[in-house]
């Protein structure tokens, strides 16, 4: 038993930082580190560097252009960027949907999709929930029907995390309504430049438009965009939600916003001392603090038990639950850190347009505070990863 | 990085876990829990004949020359069957405190004698108002000639009045609070002047408080240099913190595993109880706590001996404010899944519940290690 990582994974993390040290562009680590919002152009200015290099796909093997990197591989490049103030890699093309496509998808449409999510040049988008599908997924009701080489797609999809960059989305929709709810699905991929699609910006409570409404009007896809069989859509939707596990917990965004947090609690001042200083605010630093180690330990040996490949077990689900409440808890303290001057607010201040009444440093944790909340709604609310534990270890 | 027991671990837990499961049945608990003694010879004996008294005691001194992985391997399998005998006191915290003086003759055989069963030692250092902090001794030892003669009161000390040795901190030098001038002295537990006040603690185990009223022990009762003894007494503590940490983490996964059954098999309305998301939820929390306290256990075991007192401090806070956390809440949790029967003294989910809620309590609990790791982080 030990917790160092081995001379060749320190070698591989030294190569990561290096590289991220050298072509990570100031002014989007600035933005990164400071909380400001990342441009459509920042992210895919970060994938073209991380293509070019060869590192565009981190889980993917060799074959597909990945650099097949193993999960204690991708756990590294993923802290070692985030402490550097690398953008959250998006998920949709290179840790969902490609995965998919090269386990069941066709040899045209691995050729035809997958160079394009590895350069970047094609961004994807997820159309999952529905405004009556949300932690019941498999009731949704986007029709799908067969016309000629055709399918002719209507219906609604909501939460749609950055569809306004899509250029492509992949998507569940109903093929057969007699079936059961499992078993009638099927998963298309939808050019986002079709005729009949609509794309409509939600606001949400921090003014962010990060997620969207699209609706489907006779909107045509072709057969040959199908992956796999018919009426086969949930298993490969499965399959997608069991494959990204290495950093799910984020423990390496975690400890940079910690890092940040204790920064901040340095410069605020409370009876004349540093807030840090503060017995009770400094309890609560400490325990996300401490909490925070235990969860990097529970992935590290989660990675560690994958790789000697033991059956996974409710893991990723702790680590989904437990990584979400830490960052909840970071944004909160952070956000608290600054009194009073978490109160003034503009949604300017996340692209550095405002200068605000405090601290800079607290022009944008409000809104950071507000957005976080999303953390233990999306990917599976923290209630259904409890059940999903329960059912892993209860069993009924 | 990994997190596997080597072949060898992997056996010494093995074997520890099968004895115990064959040998120490919670009825065995309870008798042993209701003798005088507090204790078993017999028992006591067998766990000196697998080793396990052994384990942190030098090859040289007729040990098995092991160490923090090797007590983390064993001491779950003492969590989950309740060990009472004083493995944690004598095997593990006085072994390791005495272990830095095998060069002393008297101690190296002492050490032998503890790895063979035949004594049984106990670290005598918290007082009254040192709660969980090891600098506070108050507690003198002066000079007389060819003895020093100790005067104190030594609070809460676990497995005392089994104890044949004390090893008792006393001041030579200094004020409650200074690291320096705290001397560590071998005291017969009937040395003229000591005087047990024993009593059971809450979970079934046995302490005492002890109070040293111009006790006289040879000057070569000193272990090692005068006032230089509190390094050794920390790695006796800190080692004992982390294999705490262990058997915590033993007694928790047997509690998740008793209340998982329960639910399944106890039915109300109809249905076992384990289908309402109510319970559902519960058992998830447990089961996430658990293995935050696991993780923790092994990194208080990784870093119970590092030379660097500032890693291996924070290490050790942050694993017992995790682990003291998940001790109350899956005890808690346990015992309200279990209803009415998680009340009683006959079923064996209380009896866990009690030691968890002890090893909260111990060495610092949630409170002071939080404090303790702010102050060290900030």
């Amino acid at each position: 038993m030990q917790l160092e990582f081995t001379p060749e994974e320190q070698a591989f993390r030294e190569e990561v930082r290096a590289f991220v040290r050298e072509q990570l562009p100031q002014s989007i680590s600035a933005k990164v580190l400071n909380g400001y919002d990342l441009s459509r152009e920042d992210h895919i200015s970060w994938q073209r560097r991380l293509y070019e290099r060869g590192w565009g796909a981190q889980g993917w093997p060799k074959q597909f252009g990945g650099p097949g990197w193993n999960a204690v591989q991708q756990y590294i490049f993923e802290e070692e960027s985030a402490l550097a103030g690398g953008p959250r890699l998006i998920p949709f093309g290179t840790k969902m949907v490609g995965p998919v496509i090269m386990a069941f998808g066709n040899a045209a449409q691995q050729q035809r999709f997958l160079p394009k999510i590895l350069s970047g040049e094609e961004w994807w988008c997820q159309g999952y929930s529905e405004p009556g599908a949300g932690s019941d997924l498999a009731s949704l009701k986007t029709r799908a029907v067969r016309e000629g080489d055709d399918y002719l797609v209507n219906g609604q999809k909501t939460w749609n995390t950055l569809g306004q960059y899509a250029d492509w989305m992949f998507c569940l929709v109903r093929t057969d309504a007699a079936a059961k709810p499992q078993s009638g699905i099927s998963f298309l991929l939808i050019d986002m430049k079709s005729p009949g699609i609509t794309v409509r910006p939600i606001t949400l409570l921090d003014g962010s438009q990060e997620v969207n409404e699209i609706w489907f009007e006779n909107v045509r896809v072709p057969v040959q965009n199908r992956i796999g069989d018919e009426n086969k859509g949930w298993t490969y939707a499965k399959f997608l939600l069991g494959h990204e596990r290495a950093n799910i917990a984020g423990v390496g965004i975690a400890k940079r916003e910690l890092r940040r947090l204790k920064d901040i609690a340095r410069q605020e001042r409370k009876d004349g001392r540093p807030l840090i200083e503060d017995p009770l605010f400094a309890a609560n630093v400490a325990e996300v603090e401490i909490d925070l180690w235990a969860l990097e330990i529970t992935n590290l040996r989660m990675l560690s038990a994958e790789r000697s490949a033991r059956a996974p077990g409710p893991e990723a689900s702790i680590l989904k639950i437990r990584g979400t409440e830490i960052a909840q808890c970071i944004s909160e303290l952070a956000m608290r850190a600054v009194g009073p001057y978490a109160l003034p607010f503009r949604r300017e201040a996340m692209e550095a347009g405002w200068q605000p009444p405090g601290p800079d440093y607290a022009a944008t944790l409000t809104a950071a505070y507000l957005n976080q909340r999303k953390l233990s709604i999306f990917g599976g609310t923290n209630e259904i990863q409890k059940n999903i534990i329960a059912k892993m270890t209860v069993g009924l | 990085m990994n997190f596997e027991f080597s072949d060898e671990q992997q056996q010494l837990h093995d074997s520890v876990d099968r004895y115990l499961t064959q040998q120490y049945s919670f009825d065995k608990f309870r008798a042993i829990r209701a003798s005088d003694a507090g204790w078993d010879q017999g028992m006591w004996r067998g766990l000196a004949e697998l080793g396990v008294l052994a384990v942190n005691v030098p090859a040289e001194q007729g040990g098995l020359g092991f160490g923090p992985l090797e007590t983390l391997a064993m001491m779950g399998s003492c969590g989950r069957s309740l060990v009472l005998e004083p493995v944690l006191s004598s095997a593990v915290i006085a072994t390791a405190t005495l272990k830095p003086f095998s060069a002393d003759a008297a101690a190296a055989a002492l050490l032998g004698k503890l790895a063979g069963g035949e004594r049984i030692a106990v670290l005598a250092h918290f007082e009254r108002d040192s709660r969980f902090e090891p600098q506070w001794v108050a507690g003198r030892a002066r000079r007389s000639g060819d003895d020093y003669v100790l005067d104190g009161h030594k609070a809460v000390v676990m497995h005392a009045p089994a104890a044949d040795v004390l090893l008792v901190s006393a001041r030579t030098a200094g004020e409650p609070g200074d690291a320096a001038g705290v001397s560590l002295f071998r005291v017969p537990r009937d040395a003229p002047g000591v005087t047990l006040d024993a009593y059971p603690t809450m979970d079934g185990q046995r302490a005492a408080d002890v109070h040293l009223r111009g006790v006289k022990v040879p000057a070569a009762n000193l272990l090692g240099v005068e006032g230089a003894a509190l390094p050794a007494i920390e790695a006796g503590l800190d080692l004992g913190l982390a294999a705490l940490c262990a058997e915590a983490v033993g007694v928790m996964q047997a509690l998740v595993d008793a209340t998982v059954q329960y639910v399944q098999t106890r039915r109300q309305f109809g249905q076992p109880i384990g289908q309402f998301q109510a319970l559902q939820h519960r058992i998830a929390d447990m089961v996430i706590q658990l293995e935050q306290a696991r993780s923790m256990s092994y990194l208080a075991a990784l870093r119970c001996g590092d030379e660097n007192m500032m890693e291996r401090r924070k290490a050790l806070s942050a694993a017992k404010a995790v682990v003291g956390n998940a001790a109350r809440l899956i005890g808690q949790q346990a015992v309200q899944l279990h209803g009415g029967m998680g009340m009683t003294d006959e079923l064996i989910v209380s009896h866990w519940f009690k030691r968890l809620t002890a090893a909260d309590l111990m060495f610092g609990d949630r409170d002071a290690h939080l404090q303790r790791f702010a102050a060290l982080t900030r």
